[in-house]
Parts: structure tokens; C-alpha cells; sequence
């Protein structure tokens, strides 16, 4: 099996202005930005929580709280993972009575964003959480839904969505592929 | 890639870049142990059998713990309560142990290479937790972590272990792992444990009998537990001991003033260690504890977690 590339979804400044919309609207719907928290869900979270908080402090004119959060430990699937799955680091500021925004590259299924939540959980008490997505492919298996989307793009099972950022892969642009067997 | 992790039998046949994996994946066991809600759900429905035919309270509690805090179960044996002393032998007693289907088997045993010789006749996952006077993995890998927080790196460091070495399963599993690192390594106690034979352990490794010239610049001291009852053989006795050993704090004076201070515990206070060294600014003692935790689970979720392949991941961008 392998895969092939359909076509591309957005390019380089299409991300840019989503990006910055999305800040935009994360501005127009919080109304005490200081308890504000952008929480990145690695691995392609975390850059863009990064760009999400330099498009706020942009608006706001001053700095907006940034953490990591690597959910390896919090999935639901231990036995179909990777063998030995590494876990990394998370670096989360305080979250107790903070506003939170997770921040991930897709929402698919939801699994990601119930074992984010999770470890948001054992962190502390957060205020508010919500979820912030560059792209929206459907197929739910949890009641999950993001408050603030990039994009919703119609997916079959088969396809894959890679979101291909500068600071992990080199290039900027995502594109839909397909499994082909 | 480094290749997968079967078993955890010693420190010797590991490289140096498989231990900075492991000590690398000890890293957000570390943090968690920092959070308010320390249970993780991750290995919920596994259980962890500890098989302990050696007396044993904190390596036991540490993986007991472990276990607990990534969600697992553990069942535990102990010599005092077990059919060994009934006249069951090892082999016996470790298959009826792998009958209550664990996922994973921790094993302390007085005889040398008794984690391998299990290891090789059960299904599951073995954890040596000291065995005989061979090794004690997860020891050396808690030492090292903690040495490398303190100093930010493992690279070329100036070691002195003090005290019965040559009865220091300890001993040897920090021998062996620091040694990868580059470590120079001076061994120090009564004559009567530095046989010869420790010099060839490891590269870098040199002994020497005055504590004076064995601190002398070094970047970090463990001091070992002395055993009472080992001082009445070949006639030490215990104040000839302190005067000749005793880790002090005009002793470590000679040291790099910020030298680190470990012991493994259990610590005999006025014996092989003052009390205000125990206690002071450089005593890492503590942090050992916590961070011996962190590796614990770390090599539990390493070892019983993600049984599948790579091809099996879903959609790796959901």
C-alpha cells in the first residue's frame, strides 16, 4: 500500500490568512484575554498555537501564554500504537481558571482532542475549554466539534489530510492524499 | 530508530544511545509526578507482577507506585510469604506467577543472573530489580538521571563510589553506564571490598584506598550503604570504618564544591554518611527517590505498552 496525492488543499498564504482570521476570532469571542492559554496538541499543534499567539500579540500588542501538550499517554488505542511509542514533554503554563484553546492541526475522529482533555484535566481546573482546528475532515466517533475551524473539507475514510508546516516538515501547504493498494 | 526494549536485565549490554533513551523517556514521567492528579488511566486492565525473593521496601513501593500512577495493577510476592520456603524452586514459583497472566514481571533475587535465567522461559516482559551481586538497572538509570539534571549532561564526568563495592549490585550497574558515558571512575573502601578483578569492569575505572585522594576533584559522590554485619567479618570495625570512610562533610570539601551527593538507601546515618552531608545543599538523595519513580514508569509503559506494529497507526494527522 501506498499513498498518493489528490490534490492540494491550501497553499503557504492560504494558511497565513487562515491563521490569522482564526486569531481574530479567538480575540472576538474571549472576553478576558489575560486568563487566555493556547495550548498546542503535538506534534503539529504546537507551531501553530505559536503563530495563533504572534497573530494575537500582533492585534493585542502584548504577549499571550503558549504551552505543549503531548497526549501519547492519554490515547485510547495502547495496543494498535506504534511499538513503543515515544512520549515527549508537555510545557503548559498554569491552567487552573484559565481560558484555554487547544490548537491542532485536523480534527478526524475527536480521539485526540477527548485524551488532550484528559491531560488538560490532570493538570489543574481550566475556566473554559475549546478546540481551535486549521482543518475539519469530518468523520466524528466522539461528540467532539472545534469553536473555531480553518477549514471543512468533505474526506472519504481512505484519505489523509497532511497539514505540512516549515518549522516540522520544511514546506508549507496541505494537501489531501489517498491510500492506494 | 532504536530497536524495541524486550526485557530490562542490566546495563552492561546497553549502548550508550539506548540509555539516553530511556533516560529521555523518563522525562514526562518526571513531570507528571509534579501534577496534582499523578494517575495516569494509560496501562488500565495491565498488571505488574513484583516477585520479590529478597528483602525489599523502597525498590518494591518505587515499582508498586509505578504501576499504580500509569493505571496498572500489581500483585506482589515476597520471600517471607512465598512457597520458596516451602521448597518450591524459582522456576516453580515464577511459572505459577506467569499463570495469574501478568504483563509484565519484576524480579529481585539473591542469585545473580536470575532475571535472565526467567526471562528466558516466560512470555512477558522481565524488570531485574537487583539480582544477586550482578546488576541494578533501574538504580543506575535513576542515578544517571539525576546526575544529568543536576549537571546537564552524563559527558566525562569525575565519579567516586564509596564504601563495600564489591557486594554493590548498585555499584555495578553505575559503573557500567557511566562508564559509556566517559566517566572516570574511582572506587573507594576497606581493601577487603576492592578486589582487583574491579578495574576490568568497565573503562576509566581505578580504585583507591584513602578517601582523601579518591574525592579529590570529583564531580559527583555516591556513597553506598554499609552493611553492620558485613564489618565483623575480616574484622573492620564500625568506628575504624567512620574514621577510615565515613563520607563527612570536611571529606567532601575535597571535592568539587558542587559536587553532587546520591545514596541508594536505605542510609546509615554516622556510618557511611554524616548526617549534615545527608541533609546539605549538595545531597540528591531525595530527587533519587522521585526520580526513581519516573523511570519506573517509564520502562513499565515502554515495555507493556504499544504491543502493535507501525503500519497499524491510524491516521497519524487526526
Amino acid at each position: 500500500m501506498h499513498v498518493v496525492e489528490k490534490r492540494q488543499l491550501m497553499s503557504a498564504t492560504e494558511i497565513d490568512r487562515t491563521l490569522q482570521r482564526l486569531a481574530h476570532e479567538i480575540v472576538e469571542r474571549t472576553p478576558d484575554l489575560q486568563q487566555l492559554v493556547l495550548v498546542g496538541i503535538r506534534r503539529r499543534g504546537v507551531p501553530l498555537a505559536e503563530r495563533l499567539a504572534r497573530n494575537i500579540e500582533a492585534i493585542l500588542g502584548r504577549s499571550v501564554e503558549v504551552g505543549s501538550l503531548d497526549i501519547t499517554l492519554y490515547r485510547d488505542d495502547l495496543s494498535t500504537v506504534a511499538p513503543q511509542p515515544v512520549v515527549q514533554a508537555s510545557d503548559i503554563p498554569n491552567v487552573d481558571d484559565r481560558d484555554i484553546v487547544l490548537v491542532d492541526d485536523v480534527l478526524y475522529t475527536g480521539r485526540t482532542t477527548r485524551a488532550a482533555m484528559n491531560g488538560l484535566f490532570d493538570l489543574g481546573r481550566p475556566r473554559r475549554v475549546r478546540l481551535c482546528v486549521l482543518i475539519d475532515r469530518g468523520h466524528r466517533e466522539l461528540p467532539v466539534e472545534a469553536s473555531f475551524t480553518g477549514r471543512t473539507v468533505q474526506t472519504s475514510d481512505s484519505e489523509i489530510i497532511e497539514v505540512r508546516l516549515q518549522e516540522i516538515d520544511n514546506e508549507e501547504r496541505v494537501v489531501l492524499v489517498d491510500r492506494v493498494a | 530508530m532504536i530497536e524495541r526494549f524486550r526485557h530490562l536485565l542490566a546495563i552492561e549490554p546497553l549502548s550508550a544511545e539506548q540509555i539516553t533513551f530511556l533516560l529521555d523517556q523518563a522525562k514526562p514521567f518526571q513531570q507528571i509526578q509534579r501534577h496534582p492528579l499523578k494517575k495516569l488511566a494509560t496501562l488500565r486492565g495491565k498488571s505488574v507482577a513484583l516477585a520479590f525473593f529478597e528483602a525489599s521496601t523502597r525498590t518494591r513501593i518505587s515499582f508498586g507506585t509505578a504501576a499504580t500512577r500509569l493505571g496498572a495493577d500489581s500483585m506482589s510476592l515476597q520471600a517471607e510469604s512465598s512457597s520458596l520456603k516451602k521448597g518450591e524452586s524459582l522456576i516453580d514459583t515464577v511459572h505459577t506467577l506467569e499463570a495469574m497472566k501478568p504483563d509484565c514481571i519484576v524480579i529481585r533475587h539473591a542469585a545473580s543472573g536470575a532475571a535472565e535465567f526467567i526471562s528466558e522461559r516466560v512470555a512477558v516482559p522481565v524488570i531485574n530489580a537487583g539480582d544477586g551481586l550482578h546488576e541494578h538497572p533501574t538504580q543506575g538509570l535513576l542515578d544517571a538521571l539525576t546526575i544529568r539534571d543536576r549537571r546537564g549532561s552524563l559527558d566525562g564526568l569525575r565519579i567516586t563510589i564509596l564504601g563495600d563495592i564489591l557486594h554493590s549490585r548498585v555499584a555495578r550497574s553505575d559503573i557500567h553506564l557511566l562508564s559509556k558515558f566517559g566517566a572516570r571512575i574511582t572506587l573507594c573502601g576497606p581493601a577487603m571490598w576492592l578486589p582487583r578483578e574491579l578495574d576490568q569492569l568497565a573503562p576509566g575505572v581505578r580504585r583507591s584506598f584513602s578517601i582523601e585522594d579518591a574525592l579529590d576533584g570529583a564531580d559527583v559522590v555516591m556513597a553506598l550503604r554499609v552493611q553492620s554485619e558485613r564489618l565483623n567479618e575480616p574484622s573492620l570495625p564500625r568506628d575504624e570504618y567512620i574514621r577510615l570512610y565515613q563520607l563527612s562533610q570536611a571529606r567532601l570539601a575535597r571535592a568539587r564544591p558542587d559536587a553532587l551527593v546520591l545514596h541508594p538507601g536505605p542510609m546509615i546515618r554516622g556510618l557511611e554518611i554524616e548526617p549534615a552531608v545527608a541533609d546539605g545543599p549538595q545531597s540528591c538523595v531525595l530527587e533519587q527517590v522521585t526520580n526513581g519513580i519516573a523511570v519506573r514508569m517509564a520502562l513499565l509503559y515502554l515495555l507493556i505498552g504499544g504491543t502493535g506494529s507501525i503500519e497499524d497507526l491510524p491516521n497519524a494527522s487526526d
